[in-house]
């Protein structure tokens, strides 16, 4: 049986290798002059890769949800570093710690039940009517099987389990 | 050349499927061979799946692309989200032999193999590729004498190391095709801005993402344009919609009509504004048809 600590030290680990890139950051701030979203919100990507790889706090820092990934930040830096990849290596290891957003986990819910993050609706159906479109457009939406085949694959690279993840936190290790 | 095959995604069919309709009749005028894509699913979307669990994302966009193989044709996107998800993970595929091993032991549960030989395109790189404007302009049949504002979005030219279609501090591409059709593509500050609405944040931080898009709205707006053209149903929710919920939560007004590029070019096909999902009952697209009309009469 693992503990806290050890789990912890691992998901460090995993946060190091991921951003051993943002060692060679010089803190020159090109990244943080360029983001649209920092002018509007609290995000300071130049913070957020000075500390990407030194702490495990980062993971619960709601900061790393105001990226919009416009990747300015990333074809600016003159280091060029990968900003962009490397947050969102950061956002997966959090998502697998269970921090998710209650709207991000209903988009997954969506992608889980019906194929589409954004499935069809009445309105959308008669609109496409309307138009003289089929009410059904010809994704999985139409063809069942495809949606099978969908939710095979999802089942297999465990995505379900990973939404069903604890609300939030760091998991603790319940083996 | 392969043929191609039509790639909707989640937006277009099941919020815009005028962008759908508007897509094939431009396809058809235009004699592109480009089929349906039967049995796709969402991509899946970057901003949210990607950010999630990579594996997840790139076996998803791989089933998407082998439905795409069996075809031999290439995959044509029309949304930014999209492109970049499926040139992104086709990208994986073809350079990355582990990341393929690895998605074709879940694909094989499905009896499926990813083998990463056909091309993702998206409609604007492809138009200008492979027919470029000066053949675009010979196929208009109604000249647009008006000043639209070209929004590119992000992920259509970014990040360009995987992209390849150049710089993206001032691309010049989509104006190009834009002004193909009689159009006055005008310059204004903070045209490569994102609209505020990827990774995830619309979906969970809608007040935020609503501060971008306000930005690049006002900037728009001093430039004093008939229209706003895009790329992407996902920029084209944020800066449309968007406008009702900055009016509502703001009080601030926007009434500029916001099209994508083939529903611009379906009109300069000849198509009239319903087949191409123009909602005309809202004021500013009525207005917007009534200038267009002007412009032809005189
Ligand atoms: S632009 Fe690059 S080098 Fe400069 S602070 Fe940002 S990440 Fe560091
Ligand atoms: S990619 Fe994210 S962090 Fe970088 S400039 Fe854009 S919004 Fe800011």
């Amino acid at each position: 049986m693992k503990d806290i600590k050890e789990v912890e030290t691992g998901i460090l680990d995993e946060l190091k290798n991921t951003s051993i890139d943002a060692s060679k950051c010089m803190q020159c701030g090109v990244c943080s002059a360029s983001c649209p979203s920092g002018r509007h919100t609290t995000l300071n990507i130049r913070k957020l890769v000075r500390i990407a790889g030194k702490t495990t706090d980062i993971l619960s820092s709601e900061e790393l949800w105001m990226c919009t990934t416009c990747y300015n930040c990333q074809e600016r830096c003159p280091r060029n570093i990968n900003i962009v990849d490397i947050l969102l290596d950061i956002r997966a290891i959090s998502v697998h710690q269970g921090f998710i957003h209650p709207e991000h986990r209903a988009v997954c819910e969506m992608l889980l039940e019906y194929g589409h993050a954004v499935p069809i609706n009445e309105k959308n159906r008669k609109k496409r009517v309307n138009l003289g479109l089929e009410e059904l457009p010809e994704t999985v939406h139409k063809y069942v099987d495809g949606l099978e085949e969908v939710k095979s694959l999802l089942a297999s690279c465990g995505f379900g389990k990973l939404i069903e993840h604890t609300e939030s936190g760091v998991t603790e290790d319940k083996t | 050349m392969k043929g191609l095959s039509l790639f909707l995604g989640c937006l277009v069919p099941n919020r815009y499927p005028g962008i759908e309709l508007a897509t094939k009749l431009c396809l058809a005028k235009l004699d592109i061979d480009c089929t349906d894509l039967p049995g796709a699913s969402c991509c899946p979307a970057p901003g949210v799946f990607r950010s999630f669990d990579r594996t997840t994302w790139l076996t998803l966009a791989s089933r998407n692309i082998v439905l795409s193989e069996q075809m031999e044709r290439d995959m044509l996107t029309i949304c930014n989200g999209c492109f970049s998800t499926l040139a992104d993970a086709n990208h994986s595929i073809k350079e990355d032999d582990s990341a393929k091993e690895k998605v074709n032991e879940h694909l094989e549960k499905i009896g499926k193999e990813v083998k990463g030989n056909i091309d993702v395109r998206h409609i604007i790189e492809f138009l200008y590729e492979e027919y470029g404007p000066e053949k675009i302009a010979s196929y208009v049949e109604r000249q647009l004498d008006i000043r639209v504002a070209v929004h590119y979005g992000c992920h259509l030219i970014k990040p360009t190391k995987d992209r390849g279609l150049g710089n993206f501090e001032r691309p010049t591409f989509f104006d190009e095709l834009v002004t193909a059709l009689g159009a006055t593509s005008v310059e204004y500050p903070d045209k490569m801005a994102c609209c505020g609405a990827g990774g995830g944040v619309r979906s969970s931080m809608k007040d935020r993402s609503l501060k971008m898009t306000e930005a690049k709205l006002s900037r728009i707006k001093e430039a004093e344009v008939d229209c706003i053209v895009n790329s992407c149903p996902f920029c084209h929710m944020q800066l449309d919609e968007g406008q009702s919920d900055i009016k509502e939560q703001m009080e601030i007004e926007y009434e500029i009509p916001v099209l994508h590029y083939t529903q611009l070019l379906g009109l300069a096909l000849g198509f009239p504004a319903e087949m191409l999902g123009i909602d005309t009952d809202i004021e500013k697209n009525k207005k917007f048809m009534n200038l267009l009309d002007a412009g032809m009469e005189s």
